[in-house]
């Protein structure tokens, strides 16, 4: 499919799909910035809120509990998800392998509710109290399947005869993984952790399920507060979160684009001499 | 019909129509071409594709477009068949202009290079696609693809998808698809190119063999130009959006009307030089210091001092230890480089200039019985028909 | 196989035996126990001390009671039912809603694609919550949506929208959409060209080529988009429980209230089983879907 332009047909669906993606983003954004507190009526441009919101010690603790959740459990799933995934793809056969790759894609297609309850019913019988470390472990369990599935479509795309070559030069297969695998599978890796992330953050049901009376992630502060309706404080708080995600992915894709735009320019460069 | 096929000296398999009444409608002045391009040009943008082009092919022709990528050949195919209309002139298919009629409207079909089979179609309903959207009874739509399955032989096959078979017979499918609605001209863009070498050479004779049993106007877009002398009747050499030349395969190859055309068709020993009479068709090429000019014959004799390109095929070369006597132009040098390619061997000789001319010499003997081998002091040998003037 | 490759398979194995397939053990087991007034609210209780009678007698205790009483309370059903209900009619509205803008992305020109694409997935980052969050003041009713319709003059009074299924099916085409859009482009970019084009040459024109070649091309993606989209909708809990009102009733939310506010964990467990096994014919098909398409790439 290469037509150079647009038929209007194709544009309206476009114009139309698109306003209907972000008109609400946009909306939202625009009255954290409402003077008034009902938020149907526009009443002038006022920074107020987001005052507010930096004074709400309860929303501080809740992002400070949220980011501590992230961080751990991203990583670990990173770790978990790309050993999860070197083991499908490299290992061959071993027992429970088909176990094993359902126990991996069965997290991705299970309701939250399913996995939430679950996970608090297991942490109360082996009697863990719950907090940071619970919300951790239960966001580790569901990213790191994400991670293994983003880590693995690069992993089977990836050319074997490299690591073989590797090895051929005298390389352990550990060394081969370190100073071979991992660099080239890197983009990957690294783009599976800020999914694991951003799950994290975004999480309310298994948190829910699985937090303690201590420790409140952001998103059920969140709930708890918009399930009363519509808050200014909240519109300058999804404000924030919609400007940090949109800066961070929009300049991540930017740098991938300008990377692969240079190793082309750098391949026809090679070529013309 | 009998098609003798035999091995040119140069190693291309050529065929030669063996036919009682000769098939050169091109000759004929009151055949009326089937298509006619009338000062065609299509611009890109300001790129411009095809200029100012005219060309007239005839009623069961075999007819390739030959030439570089880029050179406009695909989009000349691509107007024939209606996926672009030309910016300035005309296309006439028997004597109608066609630049309104769309695509699917058009008494032409087109077998494209990916073949774009529809995957989720087996065989049998490819072929039967465009019967079920012509005026065709229904009941009469599953015999006229048995009957192209069979002039194909895909008769086991057409309960398959394309991904369930070999390339080759996706090839015949494509093939037969195209052919099935009867078309008036049939367009082939690269029909071979996806195939390796061996099979390629099969199909080409398959496809020369279904054109002339249907008896459709086939005209292909190669650049493979040895599958273009082995398939065509006539060959259009493409340049930059232009024909260079129009001729039938052995002409192409004998008599090259320039430069271009006789370095894009096989190898060629090509030398500079300045032209200057000498008597009746004859002409001497200076071309390097401390060297006997080269004689040859031209046709029509150019001035005096002109600025030519002497154009001699290897295979017209001949190679010896002596000096021959009765040779028209005679040079000699070292043997630099040898290739080997079984039935001949291409000796490149270097001769004192520094020029380096290309000898080809059939092996008659085994390889290490071979008279010549590197270093060797040999003289290279031509008669003055040999080779051509260009001007151009 | 040597210690490392071992340890390798051994700590993602284990963790996701302990973390994952466990817990899955123990709602199956706590769906037939009891409801008790206790911590934890249920019995039996394993006691390993008793030695094997005491295994004999707990094993003796579990019944398919709870399930039982949901086939009883027309609730339960009525929330199994309503879940498919609105699942289905979200999933065929964001294939309508999808369909046209993955075919407009496949057809825009090569270069643009690549933006496009992060327009579609950039929704996706942002916090889902958020997202659902945004339509309570589009569709309340003094909301935008009211607001624009009343100015236009398409109607006199305004529309009761939140906390009615409306809302539901706008909230779940709104957030599922990249994931519909994704698979359906997926499919319709890596689409041969000249295959449109042998369609029109073999005599279709342009709309008959798109449903006789683009449509049943593109097949794969819809199946693949609708089932993205189906199956976490069937056990959605946010979109329902902050748009939707107390007729809504899905069985991710009653799963939430019977466990949160009710406290009744067998019956919470039971629901839970339930909808698992709904969930496994589509989670089925769908597995079989990506199957046979990479079976036919290759």
């Amino acid at each position: 499919m290469n037509q150079g332009r647009f038929s209007w047909f194709n544009a309206t669906s476009l114009t139309l799909g698109f306003a209907f993606l972000y008109l609400p983003m946009l909306i939202l954004i625009i009255y954290s910035f409402n003077e008034s507190r009902l938020v149907t009526v526009w009443a002038g441009f006022s920074t107020k809120w987001y005052g507010e919101l930096l004074q709400n010690e309860a929303f501080l603790d809740a992002a400070w509990v949220t980011l501590k959740v992230g961080l751990w459990s991203s990583t670990l799933a990173t770790i978990l998800g790309t050993m999860a995934a070197y083991a499908m793809v490299r290992m061959g056969r071993f027992t429970g392998r088909g176990l094993f790759s359902g126990m991996i894609y069965a997290p991705l297609v299970m309701p939250e509710v399913i996995t939430g309850l679950a996970l608090l019913l297991f942490f109360i019988a082996i009697g863990l109290d719950r907090g940071v470390v619970t919300i951790a472990l239960a966001h580790t369990t569901f990213s790191m399947c994400y991670v293994s599935v983003v880590v693995t479509s690069r992993l089977v795309t990836f050319d074997k005869s490299l690591e073989e070559a590797a090895l051929d030069l005298g390389c352990t297969p550990f060394d081969a993984f370190r100073s071979v695998t991992l660099p080239i599978i890197m983009p990957a890796v690294v783009s599976g952790w800020l999914l694991a992330f951003t799950l994290s953050l975004d999480d309310l049901v298994i948190a829910s399920f699985t937090s303690g009376p201590s420790s409140t992630t952001l998103p059920i502060k969140i709930f708890s507060a918009v399930r009363l309706g519509v808050s200014p404080e909240i519109n300058a708080l999804s404000t924030i979160m919609i400007g940090i995600v949109t800066v961070g992915v929009i300049s991540a894709s930017l740098l991938s684009r300008r990377r692969s735009l240079r190793h082309k320019e750098d391949e026809q460069k090679a070529l013309r001499q | 019909m009998w098609r003798g096929v035999f091995v040119h000296a140069d190693g291309a398999t050529m065929t030669q129509q063996q036919k009682k009444t000769v098939f050169e409608p091109w000759d004929e002045p009151n055949e009326q071409p089937i298509i006619q391009f009338k000062n065609v040009t299509k611009r890109f943008g300001s790129f411009t594709a095809i200029e100012d082009l005219t060309l007239d092919i005839y009623r069961k022709e075999f007819f390739a477009l030959l030439g570089p990528s880029g050179c406009g050949k695909t989009t000349l195919m691509r107007m024939l068949a209606g996926f672009e209309t030309p910016t300035e002139g005309s296309i006439l298919l028997d004597n109608k202009d066609i630049a309104a009629v769309p695509p699917n409207k058009r008494a032409v079909n087109m077998m494209f290079q990916s073949y774009a089979l529809f995957p989720h179609l087996t065989v049998f309903e490819n072929i039967a696609f465009g019967l079920r959207r012509s005026n065709m009874p229904k009941a009469d739509i599953p015999g006229r693809v048995e009957e192209m399955l069979r002039l194909t032989q895909l008769m086991p096959f057409a309960k398959r998808k394309p991904h369930q078979i070999s390339g080759g017979q996706r090839q015949r499918v494509a093939l037969a698809r195209s052919l099935a609605k009867a078309p008036k001209l049939l367009l082939l863009d690269e029909p071979l190119g996806a195939l390796d070498k061996k099979l390629r050479n099969d199909t080409q004779f398959e496809l020369m063999d279904i054109q002339e049993k249907t008896g459709t106007t086939f005209v292909i877009v190669t650049h493979d130009q040895e599958e273009a002398m082995t398939v065509a009747s006539r060959v259009a050499v493409m340049d930059q959006g232009r024909i260079v030349q129009v001729s039938t395969p052995d002409r192409i190859y004998e008599s090259p009307n320039s430069v271009y055309v006789a370095d894009f068709i096989g190898d060629i020993n090509l030398i500079k030089g300045k032209a200057y009479h000498v008597a009746g068709e004859q002409s001497e090429i200076h071309w390097a210091e401390g060297q006997a000019p080269i004689l040859a014959t031209s046709a029509t004799p150019c001035p005096d001092g002109a600025d030519v390109t002497f154009a001699i095929r290897p295979e017209k070369v001949a190679i010896s230890a002596e000096r021959p006597e009765d040779m028209a132009n005679a040079v000699s040098g070292k043997i630099l480089d040898i290739a080997y390619l079984g039935n001949i061997s291409t000796y490149h000789v270097e001769l004192p200039s520094g020029d380096i001319v290309k000898a080809q010499a059939t092996n008659t003997r085994r390889v290490a019985r071979r008279r010549f081998t590197w270093e060797d002091e040999v003289w290279l040998s031509w008669t003055d028909t040999a080779g051509l003037i260009l001007t151009t | 196989m040597d210690l490392r490759r071992k340890f390798l398979i051994f700590v993602p194995y284990a963790w996701l035996l302990v973390l994952f397939l466990i817990p899955f053990g123990i709602v199956l087991k706590i769906s037939l126990s009891d409801t008790a007034l206790a911590i934890p609210p249920y019995t039996p209780k394993l006691d390993w001390s008793d030695g094997w009678s005491g295994i004999i007698s707990y094993f003796s205790q579990l019944d398919f009671e709870n399930y039982v009483f949901l086939t009883e309370d027309s609730l339960y059903y009525v929330a199994y039912l309503s879940s498919l209900k609105i699942a289905t009619i979200s999933t065929i509205a964001t294939l309508i809603v999808g369909y046209p803008i993955a075919y407009a992305m496949a057809k825009s020109p090569s270069h643009l694609r690549p933006t496009l694409m992060m327009l579609v997935i950039l929704p996706f980052w942002t916090s889902f919550l958020i997202r659902v969050y945004a339509w309570m003041g589009i569709l309340s009713q003094e909301g935008l949506l009211n607001q624009f319709l009343l100015w236009i003059g398409l109607i006199a009074t305004p529309l009761t929208i939140l906390n009615t299924n409306w809302a539901v099916y706008i909230g779940i085409v709104y957030t599922y959409l990249p994931f519909m859009i994704l698979p359906i482009y997926a499919a319709l970019e890596k689409m041969d060209g000249s295959l449109m084009e042998a369609a029109e040459d073999l005599g279709c024109s342009a709309i008959s080529a798109f449903w006789l070649v683009t449509v049943p091309l593109s097949k794969p993606g819809v199946i693949a988009g609708s089932f993205l989209v189906f199956i976490p909708a069937l056990g959605e809990f946010v979109i329902p429980s902050l748009l939707g009102g107390s007729k809504t009733i899905m069985i991710g939310k009653v799963l939430w209230e019977e466990f949160f506010s009710n406290r009744d964990w067998p019956v919470a467990s039971a629901v839970a089983v339930i909808l698992l096994v709904l969930l496994i014919i589509p989670i089925m098909l769908f597995q079989r879907n990506e199957r046979k398409q990479r079976e036919m790439e290759q």
